[in-house]
């Protein structure tokens, strides 16, 4: 085993990182359901974060990163709110929470 | 193997083993406890970053709010009768190509930059930093947080409000 795989360094934070956002944004891109869609943004966002406080660990010794994802979280849990808020209205208005479902708008 | 390095390939497995089932199971609610438990190990690999912190606020805010609150909402919108929650996904195979495309290219950025790092990496306490900070330099986006978070806080009380129709009780 060389060193690049035992030596945990900055590389291997970002790559767990570019993993989850690739899995994220599978879940943005090809969920029917609402929730479903929700849970990948919470999955980049989790991504996002998990660079910053890498950078804030390697790259720079001030804490200016973990601020960052703490704002990061605090914004997370708003946008959940709103998103599942709306969620439940659209349940309560057409009985179903499949994006595609929701066309009254269209054409 | 160094303890250390075998800890951290644990976690990370965790975390991409439970965002692969979030990603691609086809039932909601198994989706939901594997977000949990991927949330759980992002928390390990901060723990693994010394921010001691930002962990404990991740478990608080993120697993204790957020992700009981999408259980909530996946628990409100699916009908009792169904066993099986379905969760389908459309158009796996062009998500797919974008995905490996961006991926491709994100990872060979992430490997092949020449990221600044510093030479000397301490593991320290943070949260009296950051507190100091908070009142510190960054004041502003404090108290800032605390109106957006009023202000969402009604708006969710606004959108999911349901409109109580003239005929009841007259």
């Amino acid at each position: 085993m060389n060193a690049a795989l035992l030596d945990i360094g900055l590389r291997h934070f970002l790559l767990v990182s570019l993993v989850v956002f690739a899995l994220g944004l599978y879940c943005v891109l090809t969920r029917k359901n609402a929730i479903g869609i929700l849970m990948g943004v919470e999955l980049i966002l989790n991504s996002a974060n998990i660079n910053y406080i890498a950078f804030s660990h390697f790259s720079s010794g001030r804490y200016d990163g973990q601020i960052f994802a703490v704002f990061v979280i605090m914004l997370a849990a708003a946008e959940a709110v709103i998103g599942l808020a709306i969620v439940l209205g659209i349940y309560q208005n057409f009985a179903t929470i499949d994006v595609e479902a929701t066309d009254s708008l269209q054409g | 193997m160094p303890v250390g390095a075998l800890i951290f390939y644990l976690i990370a497995a965790l975390t991409i083993g439970s965002a692969m089932m979030v990603a691609f199971s086809r039932n909601i609610v198994y989706s939901a406890f594997s977000l949990l438990v991927t949330l759980m190990g992002v928390d390990g690999l901060y723990a693994l970053l010394a921010a001691d912190f930002v962990a404990v606020i991740q478990i608080l805010v993120y697993v204790g709010g957020i992700l009981v609150l999408i259980m909530f909402a996946v628990m409100l919108t699916h009908r009792i009768d169904d066993v099986a929650v379905s969760n389908r996904s459309v158009g796996r195979l062009p998500a797919a190509l974008i995905i490996g495309v961006v991926g491709v290219i994100m990872g060979a950025g992430v490997v092949g930059a020449r990221w600044a790092q510093k030479a000397d990496v301490q593991v320290a306490p943070t949260t009296y930093g950051i507190g100091e900070a908070f009142l510190g330099p960054y004041i502003l986006p404090f108290e800032f947080a605390s109106i957006v978070l009023l202000v969402v806080l009604i708006g969710a009380v606004v959108v999911s409000r349901k409109e109580i129709r003239g005929e009841t009780g007259s």
